[in-house]
């Protein structure tokens, strides 16, 4: 489903190889935990999945697409077939915790009606259905990245990527995100995700790439974290 | 089928245009500070506009007044037949380059003169023992613009028909008597054209590039949001639109506010400055053009907030 051919990043303001040569396969439905040191290229192997980075060197395919050859709107329609969950959550702050959720599925094109229908349902899905309309600002950490994981899965992606999505929270809350994420594994949608948060990993289970310096120095089918 | 296929296609496009609208409200009132700071700095740049625009109306009104007293007089010989002067009158309405001729006959003339000469008792005094008119009939002829006496005055003393017809009737002809005054004023009415569009450029470029660096650095503080409305996938379009909105709003309500500020502005220099702003009364002036100069104001204040707002936000999804 997501294939990574080759592909080296250099950043041209320190002229160091943030990715290196590295080709990497993720088939459907799989639950993927890239694990690694700060630095070590989790980051930019993220945004390169998202075409926010062009490969200095090597090709990103999804499915059998370049996704580095998509036109300005077929990268709309791509960015669609995938959930996106940060650290920093970034909800957009001057909308309510519907209106953020909602503007997943109008950039979509979906009407009135299915809005009105899904927003509240996947609320309740996330345990929020009593905030619908407060502010970013008026939420908690956990919540806020409970409404970002929300917005991530409300137009039914193929791909979940969460990037460090339990390293503002705590313990209890980090737990919860993770059940949740399972939760849209066992679903059947993809999830790859990063972070460097060992119990986080060990509870997990499933499959471990593990980042060093831009390369991948393990691949564990059902893996701890091995730092 | 294809009925159905368009009738979605428009719905879609209605939902979208609908939405791009509800976005530019609801942020303009939840940005309300962001808002307040780029209406007032729209307004700023809509008053120079507006005052640059009274101003080439007092320019053009002072220009004109000034236009307005130069003439140029053909006088005849006393004995010149009337008929003969009615035809050569004819003819110079005929040139494209005059705007009026007036027919001044000895009579009026020497009303005149005895007018202009009320307290010069000497001079009333030498009409008089002369006991008849000295005077001869006129002809005062004002041209379109004052560059285009010369031509006339030429036509008049050239080797046409109608000049050589008339060589015997026609006494003098006072242009070249005025052409050092005339050519004068008809370089400064140029020059003060000139002037007036530099000036009126140049404020307009500074206040134009003030207004477009307010509202990037508004769209810069949202550069996050639009990187997050990127990747959830929303088109160009629909990122752009709301901030495309906004910068209309800006436009709309920076315009009422300026004609707002226009108001007492006007009503005063009108009561206290007509003189000095060369007879023209700027309120009436305000009041006759209220819709007009209302409309310049929109669209150009309207036309700068969203095309700012297309150029700021373009990058940010170039990246």
């Amino acid at each position: 489903m997501i294939y990574f051919d080759r592909v080296t990043k250099i950043y041209p303001a320190d002229d160091s190889k943030a990715l290196d040569n590295i080709s990497l396969t993720i088939s459907k439905g799989e639950f993927v935990s890239i694990v690694g040191y700060s630095g070590a290229g989790k980051t930019t192997l993220i945004k390169m999945l998202l075409a926010e980075e062009k490969p200095t060197e090597g090709v990103v395919f999804f499915e059998s697409i370049d996704i580095n050859k998509l036109t300005n709107a077929e990268m709309s329609r791509y960015r669609r077939h995938i959930g996106v969950v940060f650290q920093d959550f970034r909800l957009l702050p001057d909308k309510t915790t519907y209106e953020n959720i909602a503007f997943a599925m109008e950039a979509a094109g979906k009407d009135d009606e299915e809005i009105a229908a899904d927003v509240p349902h996947v609320l309740e899905l996330v345990d929020l259905g009593n905030k619908m309309f407060n502010f970013p600002h008026q939420l908690s950490g956990g919540e806020k990245q409970r409404v970002a994981i929300a917005r991530a899965i409300i137009n039914q992606p193929d791909v979940i990527v969460a990037d460090e999505p339990t390293g503002n929270l705590d313990p209890i809350n980090a737990n919860e995100v993770i059940q949740i994420l399972k939760k849209i594994n066992d679903l059947g949608t993809t999830v790859i995700l990063t972070t460097h948060n060992k119990g986080v990993i060990d509870s997990i289970g499933k499959r471990v790439v593990t980042l060093d310096n831009g390369k991948i120095t393990r691949d564990d089918k059902k893996g701890a974290y091995a730092l | 089928m294809w009925g159905g296929t368009i009738i979605h296609i428009y719905d879609m496009l209605v939902t979208a245009l609908k939405r791009i609208l509800r976005g530019g409200f609801v942020s303009f009132y939840r940005n309300s500070v962001v808002s307040v700071a780029a209406i007032l700095v729209v307004t700023i740049t809509l008053f120079v506009i507006g005052s640059l625009l009274m101003s080439r109306a007092v320019l053009g009104y002072s220009l004109n007044q000034l236009k307005d007293k130069v003439d140029v007089n053909v006088y005849f010989n006393l004995n010149a037949p009337e008929d003969k002067i009615a035809a050569l009158k004819a003819s110079l309405e005929a040139l494209p380059e005059v705007a009026s001729v007036e027919y001044v006959s000895k009579a009026v003339a020497l009303d005149n003169f005895k007018k202009r000469h009320e307290s010069d008792y000497l001079t009333l005094q030498a009409i008089e023992e002369l006991g008849e008119n000295p005077l001869g009939d006129a002809l005062n002829i004002k041209a379109k613009e004052t560059s285009q006496y010369e031509s006339i005055a030429k036509f008049l003393g050239g080797d046409n028909a109608i000049a050589k017809d008339n060589k015997t009737i026609i006494d003098r002809v006072n242009y070249y008597q005025n052409k050092s005054v005339i050519d004068k004023l008809n370089s400064i009415i140029v020059s003060g054209k000139k002037l007036g569009v530099a000036v009126t450029l140049v404020l307009i470029v500074i206040s134009l590039i003030i207004t477009f660096n307010t509202i990037r650095l508004i769209i810069f503080i949202s550069r996050d949001e639009i990187s997050v409305m990127r990747l959830v996938g929303a088109s160009n379009i629909y990122i752009r639109g709301p901030f495309m909105v906004g910068g209309i709003l800006y436009g709309l309500i920076s315009s009422i506010i300026t004609m707002g500020i226009f108001y007492p502005v006007t009503l005063w220099l009108g009561r206290n400055a007509t003189n000095f702003l060369g007879g023209l009364n700027l309120f009436h002036y305000y009041a006759e053009n209220f819709f007009q100069i209302f409309l310049i104001m929109f669209v150009s204040g309207s036309i700068l907030g969203a095309i700012s707002a297309y150029l700021a936000v373009r990058k940010y999804l170039n990246t």
